[in-house]
């Protein structure tokens, strides 16, 4: 009926999701740094203050830890708090109500409880923030048992995840590409869910598997679409949740193509890419493999300002090209 | 402030009886001794287990601080919530906890509060508003402001009463918290229970302010200092802060002076402070030998009721500590559960 689906930006498709949940749920409510009448530092919240009235979109303090402490005890009681970081990078300021309360309070009490929190995370470089405003931690929280950790990747997925998680009865982390706010994209309205743990293939192919996160994925497409060119196929995943992983999609799909090229921002080592490695290095996968696994992830350094080096930090197209054919040919 | 056993029992009937004999009856005051003697009695078999190898890791014991746990949560409705510490074991049964299940956790068994996966530190009762104890100082005071945001929101009548100790309040967690909770209008109950050492470090040494309630005036909020060892002094306090909660006043922070008179935890060789100051302590502020003084001074107890009190306390420590053994332990297989929770 609908043929061409209306386009929503990924922060729009962000705030369409908040809209549907707090009018169908009187118990979500929003939390954050300046997202009332500011709006929030990329415009996330916009004027739903105005909408939705102080309480339910709540200014809190410049308080990291103290804020996320207030949303996990707020989600045992009974409220469905989104707690929206600022960005990503202050989560260092919380790890203790994120790591040692949030993830673990159910297990502590022997299912007593469960923890239905959101919290928000504008993720990744790009913006010339530099060291302490642009890094990728979601291998940090995925290495916690207890939490859920997705990186949408397009604004329908970044709806969909968000409900799954206003829905899901444990802590789910939602990192944020903030260069992926003003991308636009197909949203359907309504109401619906991107399941949390399941991968997406993006693009079929048969010679090469790329698994990729969040704004690499968008990398890795375009890639693809200049290797289809040189008559390389590759098959593009979108990984979507860092914990738990779909396994199962991924092996499958190396089985296929023989070869396996992780793209991801965070930084190389012990990253999201050595796990999906690990993970295929331990499968039925590792006998189908003709070469060896290949990781592209980010620099093992800081974030810098200057943007020259801002960009060769993080994996780029070019480099996903050359990793590419270097795996198909042999060369590797 | 501090009262004294010599003090103790001077209270006369009349005009000027304390709180505690002008608020309850006689038999809630005797449910109140009941309490703070099954706390005591708890702490010490817990200690014993411990001794003789029947509990393992860690505890840290509340042997002396009796009075603050009951008096605080005298005015609590089982709706009402709290949130604890690690030393918190006094707070769980002030609340309404059975030791049965309280032992059983610390045996690790599958009857146990947490179904053995918590333990002394991760102690707790949903079921009767105690949202747990807690490993990292000062991590239940935030969640103890958002327990009281969701009691405002959802417009429920519960109150939240936090506990932690001297030493968490040099914490941030407890800055940004208070701040919170007054912006905020919450009805909340942060209790400091000041036994004047974080491990070995004294307030004195730790802390820039001489008491800690002088803290509740940079959030705003009024600063009560009780003698944590004074069960009508502490009720009266808590009673007042659980009255401005519930009327939408906001928070409170009581600071409870008091002591412990076991070691920080199971490993501590009490360097940091003379056994002289430990005995005067226990010689002379016992928080349940100035109770029952006053209790008797009051005509409202005899020494017989006192002793059946004690008696039927032990008699439910001894009966929790079998129930513990007898219980089945969990299985390995078990291992992953409650990680996340099992679809419906
Ligand atoms: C964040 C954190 N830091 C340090 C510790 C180790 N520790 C456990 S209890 C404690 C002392 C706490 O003192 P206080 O808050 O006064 O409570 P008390 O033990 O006196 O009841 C310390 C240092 C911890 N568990 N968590
Ligand atoms: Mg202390």
């Amino acid at each position: 009926m609908d043929a061409q689906p209306r386009e929503l930006s990924y922060a729009q498709a962000i705030q369409e999701a908040m809209v549907l949940a707090m009018e169908a749920d009187e118990r979500v409510f929003l939390m954050g740094e300046d997202i009332g009448i500011y709006g929030g530092a990329f415009q996330v919240t916009g004027d739903l203050v105005h909408r939705f009235g102080e309480e339910r979109v709540m200014d809190t303090p410049i308080s990291e830890l103290g804020g996320a402490g207030v949303a996990v005890g707020a989600a045992v009681t009974g409220m469905r708090p989104i707690f929206e970081f600022q960005f990503s990078d202050f989560a260092t300021l919380a790890m203790e109500q994120i790591v040692n309360q949030a993830a673990k309070m159910r297990f502590m009490l022997g299912g007593a409880v469960s923890v239905p929190v959101v919290m928000r995370f504008p993720a990744g470089s790009g913006t010339g923030a530099a060291a302490q405003h642009s890094q990728s931690l979601e291998a940090w929280l995925g290495h916690v048992p207890g939490l859920k950790v997705v990186q949408p990747a397009t604004p329908h997925d970044a709806k969909g995840m968000l409900l799954a998680a206003i829905d899901d009865p444990d802590p789910v982390m939602i990192f944020e590409h903030k260069l992926l706010y003003k991308m636009k994209g197909p949203v359907p309205e309504g109401h619906y869910t991107v399941p949390i743990g399941k991968a997406e293939i993006r693009r079929e192919g048969r010679d090469l598997t790329i698994v990729a996160t969040s704004i690499m994925v968008h990398k890795a497409l375009e890639a693809a679409q200049t290797l289809e060119g040189e008559g390389i196929d590759v098959e593009v995943i979108d990984l979507r949740t860092v914990r738990p992983m779909d396994r199962e999609t991924v092996v499958d799909s190396v089985r296929k193509t023989s070869r396996l090229l992780c793209v991801y921002e965070g930084v190389k080592t012990l990253g999201v890419g050595a796990e999906v490695s690990a993970m295929i290095a331990e499968s039925e996968a590792f006998d189908f493999l003709d070469a060896p696994i290949v990781r592209l992830g980010g620099a093992e350094t800081p974030i810098p300002y200057n943007p020259e080096l801002e960009k060769a930090t993080v994996p780029q197209v070019p480099d996903v090209l050359r990793a590419a054919r270097d795996l198909v040919k042999g060369a590797r | 402030m501090a009262r004294t056993r010599a003090r103790a029992g001077t209270a006369k009937a009349g005009a000027n009886l304390p709180f505690l004999y002008r608020h309850h009856d006689k038999d809630a005051l005797k449910e109140a001794l009941y309490k703070m003697h099954l706390i005591r009695l708890f702490e010490e078999g817990a200690e014993e287990c411990y001794m003789r190898g029947l509990i393992h890791g860690t505890m840290h014991l509340s042997i002396g601080q009796e009075a603050s746990a009951v008096g605080i949560c005298l005015p609590l409705t089982d709706d009402d919530q709290i949130t604890s510490t690690h030393r918190g074991h006094g707070h769980c049964i002030a609340k309404g906890a059975e030791v049965s299940r309280m032992f059983a956790e610390f045996f690790g068994k599958t009857t146990g509060y947490c179904r053995g996966r918590g333990g002394s530190m991760h102690i707790a009762d949903v079921s009767k508003g105690n949202l747990g104890a807690n490993g990292i100082v000062g991590g239940g005071i935030p969640i103890a402001v958002g327990a009281a945001l969701s009691a405002k929101r959802l417009k429920n009548g519960k109150i939240v009463v936090c506990f932690f100790g001297d030493g968490a309040n040099n914490e941030g967690a407890f800055h940004e918290a208070l701040n919170m909770a007054a912006i905020w209008k919450l009805p909340v109950v942060f209790v400091c229970e000041n036994n004047q050492y974080g491990m070995s470090t004294s307030t004195e040494r730790s802390t820039a302010v001489k008491d800690i309630a002088e803290r509740a005036s940079a959030y705003a909020m009024p600063g009560v200092i009780v003698d944590g060892n004074v069960l009508s002094e502490v009720a009266e306090a808590s009673h007042e802060a659980a009255r401005r909660a519930r009327a939408g006043e906001g928070p409170t922070l009581i600071e409870s002076k008091t002591y412990r008179y076991r070691g920080h935890s199971k490993s501590d060789r009490n360097r940091y402070r003379t056994k002289d100051e430990i005995e005067d302590w226990m010689a002379n502020r016992d928080p349940i030998a100035l109770y029952e003084a006053e209790l008797k001074a009051l005509g409202i107890v005899s020494q017989d009721e006192i002793d059946a009190v004690r008696a039927a306390a032990a008699k439910e420590i001894a009966e929790g500590i079998e129930f513990a053994k007898e219980s089945p332990a969990p299985v390995t297989a078990d291992l992953e559960r409650y990680v996340y929770t099992e679809p419906a």
